[in-house]
């Protein structure tokens, strides 16, 4: 083979091997750290990798919240308007996280059946609701959810 | 009345544009070149039509004119007068206005700034600007029409601008980004002109080169503002989240740095030519679909304000024809502009092209961490969002790697790359920076009981020193071997500033990363805490009114070892219109250090969930980004590029 022509296959192939590589490694990485969304149904059908990090949304049940002990923990219950879930939550809740709103939870499962969160993100303003949970949330109005 | 006066200004700079986007063409159909230079004064037209629309918008703003519906979702009566001009740019229709008005003012800055340029190429050159203004009209007027009214009965008062935008920030920071985003069409103009033209000369990428140098510093300068707003006004303490609209903003800065440094490339050697239009072509794309995602409201995020299929099916419609049609072109013409074969060795353009490849794979990577949660949700596999680490575990050493080959690039020459030159050039600063970073993160450990080693501040001190001391080292060179005159050279220090800004930029996130100390906790006045050796009390709490607001504020002293630091004032503020809430940190500053309170909720009648922290060089992130903008712009008043030469005939 002509030296030139060997030359450039030879970069050809490091180029090919390179990005090979690095497709593996960004399809590796993004498994690791895409983070699921569930609604509470999903999650008591088990439809989750138990251990992974996951999403959990829905709306905050009126009269759920609490705050056990002295320091920052929360407890509140989210609900998709036909299973409910519970959030165990350490830390500042944001502005707007209220009751009969929008919030979605991000952590992992518990034993005990509990989302234990890192982080709890709420509607971002008064006209606003995080699109995951634009139908749970008019699932709710609907079905003109009460809570008992 | 102003508001149909508006509407009509609106359409006459859509004329405008149709009638420049055809000049080329109509000089070729009737022989006669004096018609390309209609195209200036056209450009000008346009940007008076524009300018025209943006102040109508602005009056109806300033005048409470609720009846039209863009005001009156987005003002209110007791708005300050700031805010109700701010408004404008606040929401999506006005934002996209700004948009058309900033593009016209580039479009007319070409005409008239670029005199040195061939009347034929500026006229080709305009002509590409023209088909954007078109685009982005035809889907202001059709899709998102600011100037839209509530008829017959028009409500008494508005719906009050959302209370984040209500912030200095947030004045300065859409149209700087938007000076950035939307300038990066005039390197793409030129690049698609270029591709239009029989052959390659280096004279038409120095005519370029300063518009970009330009655009990239407004993007810069948007990007720090951006940053700076989300720390303070967000609340948290947070600078960077790795999230879709901010990375929006970095892909095609990004991919504009690599442009900068192989369009000086191509303008010295003549060589990868082909490489820096794709690339011009490339970071106006990623702005495009930057402008597609913010405005579609297609994204998981908490910056997607509106969302509308109509609005979204358009602005993929104008990124598809805008970036198709010019890859299209680039494809069919590219490989035309034959440009010499690349330098060998290790040379400077050897250093920059390895950044260009560093620089365009992690844009890749960052999209596809940005696309993916999209393209799972539409092909039904799931709703996912990437988390940060996915963003740092890429993004980290690729900073790293540049960092190294920058320092290598500032010590290598443009003609007869030695590496043996270049390695002994470079032993001296290395060895320093490594020694400087060992020496500091030991006294750091050692002096300071609230602080532990860290890996990650060890790596930060060697790389930011390792950028700063190549520099010297090659100013040094530069004085002993009497090229002094390079020294009064704009580009070369708007190039030493830059790369200063990076180093300080890299000091100020590993070091407030690894030295940051937060602590969230329950307080009520007269209670203490102890953050990092400094003392916070929780004074008393008091409340105030604003225009438009009820505010409570906290009142907390810090002292360290029994040295008074001032006083923090964090406020929450409940707002009239909407119950919104917001926080506004209460932040103390030196240059070297922040203190940081946020007030969370009350949690009973008098404890409150508050964050303190205390984040050391965390100003240098915003002093490094303003510097790097800065060099941008000193780069860019480079005599040569204002030369009028006598090419202009």
């Amino acid at each position: 083979m002509h030296p030139i022509r060997r030359q450039r296959l030879q970069i050809v192939a490091l180029i090919f091997l390179l990005s090979a590589c690095a497709a593996g490694l960004v399809i590796y990485v993004l498994g690791q750290n895409a983070n699921f969304f569930f609604t509470p149904s999903q999650i008591l059908a088990g439809e989750y990798r138990s251990g992974s990090t996951i999403r959990v949304g829905g709306m905050v049940v009126e009269g759920s919240v609490s705050r056990p002990n002295e320091n920052l923990q929360t407890q509140f219950t989210l609900t998709d308007g036909k299973t409910s879930l519970d959030i165990v939550y350490e830390g500042i809740l944001p502005d707007l996280f209220a009751e009969n709103e929008a919030a979605i939870a991000t952590g992992v499962m518990s034993v005990s059946n509990k989302l234990i969160a890192s982080q709890v993100l709420a509607k971002h303003d008064e006209n606003y609701t995080p699109p995951e949970l634009t139908e749970t949330m008019d699932f709710i109005r609907y079905s003109d959810y009460k809570v008992q | 009345m102003i508001a149909e006066i508006g509407q009509l200004s609106l359409i006459l700079a859509l004329c405008t544009c149709a009638l420049m986007l055809f000049i080329p063409i109509l000089s070729i159909q009737f022989q006669n070149e004096s018609w390309l230079r209609l195209s200036a004064p056209l450009a000008l037209n346009q940007l008076f039509f524009a300018c025209f629309s943006f102040v109508c918008l602005s009056l109806c703003f300033v005048f409470d004119d609720f009846s039209v519906k863009y005001v009156a979702q987005n003002s209110n009566s007791l708005l300050p007068l700031i805010y109700k001009v701010s408004a404008v740019w606040g929401a999506h229709e006005g934002s996209l206005l700004l948009w058309i008005f900033v593009l016209s003012g580039w479009t007319a800055a070409v005409a008239f700034l670029g005199a040195n340029i061939t009347v034929k190429f500026r006229s080709h050159v305009l002509s590409v600007l023209a088909a954007v203004s078109i685009s982005f009209l035809l889907f202001l007027i059709l899709t998102s029409n600011p100037f839209d009214r509530i008829l017959p009965i028009a409500p008494e008062d508005g719906g009050d601008l959302n209370p984040l935008l209500q912030d200095f920030g947030l004045i300065v920071h859409p149209p700087l980004l938007y000076m950035g985003y939307v300038g990066l069409a005039v390197p793409f103009a030129f690049a698609v002109a270029l591709l239009f033209s029989e052959r390659y000369e280096k004279v038409k990428m120095s005519w370029c080169r300063p518009w970009i140098n330009v655009s990239w510093a407004f993007l810069t300068a948007g990007i720090t503002l951006g940053s700076w707003w989300a720390y303070y006004e967000l609340g948290w303490g947070g600078w960077w989240f790795w999230d879709p609209v901010e990375n929006a903003s970095l892909m095609p800065w990004l991919v504009a740095t690599a442009l900068m440094h192989s369009a000086s490339v191509s303008e010295k050697k003549g060589t990868v030519v082909s490489w820096t239009i794709l690339l011009a072509i490339l970071a106006f794309s990623l702005s495009l679909l930057g402008t597609f995602l913010v405005r579609s409201g297609i994204l998981t995020s908490v910056h997607a304000f509106a969302s509308d299929p109509e609005r979204g099916i358009f602005l993929l419609i104008i990124f598809i024809v805008l970036v198709g049609s010019s890859l299209f072109l680039f494809a069919l013409k590219g490989h035309h502009l034959v440009s010499k074969p690349a330098s060998k060795g290790w040379t400077r353009e050897f250093f920059i092209i390895m950044n260009n490849m560093l620089l365009v794979s992690i844009t890749t990577i960052i999209l596809i961490g940005t696309l993916y949660p999209l393209l799972s949700d539409i092909l039904n596999l799931g709703k996912i969002s990437v988390g940060p680490p996915y963003f740092d575990f890429f993004f980290v050493p690729t900073t790293i790697a540049i960092a190294v080959f920058m320092g290598m690039s500032v010590s290598s020459r443009w003609n007869n790359g030695n590496f043996d030159e270049s390695l002994q050039r470079v032993v001296l600063p290395g060895f320093a920076s490594i020694a400087l970073g060992l020496v500091t993160v030991v006294v750091i450990d050692f002096t300071s009981s609230s602080y532990d080693f860290s890996w990650q501040a060890l790596i930060t001190i060697m790389v930011a020193s390792w950028i700063v001391l190549t520099l010297c080292e090659d100013i040094v060179a530069k004085i002993r071997s009497d090229k002094l005159k390079i020294l009064k050279n704009k580009s070369y220090l708007g190039m030493t500033l830059a790369h200063t800004g990076l180093a300080l930029l890299i000091l100020g996130v590993g070091l407030s990363n690894s030295y940051s100390v937060q602590s969230d906790l329950l307080m009520s006045p007269g209670k203490r805490a102890n953050v990092a050796g400094y003392d916070f009390l929780f004074k008393e709490l008091i409340k105030s009114d604003g225009p438009n607001y009820q505010s409570r504020k906290g009142i907390f002293e810090v002292s360290y070892n029994d040295r008074d630091q001032g006083v923090l004032i964090p406020e929450k503020r409940s707002y009239f219109s909407g119950r919104d809430i917001m926080t506004e940190a209460g932040i103390r500053t030196n240059i070297l250090k922040d203190i940081y309170v946020s007030l969370g909720e009350s949690v009973d009648s008098d404890s409150w969930s508050v964050r303190l922290y205390v984040k050391p060089m965390v100003r240098f992130i915003w002093i490094g980004g303003f510097l790097i903008a800065c060099g941008g712009i000193l780069a860019s008043l480079n005599r040569r590029n204002v030369k009028v030469s006598s090419l202009n005939s």
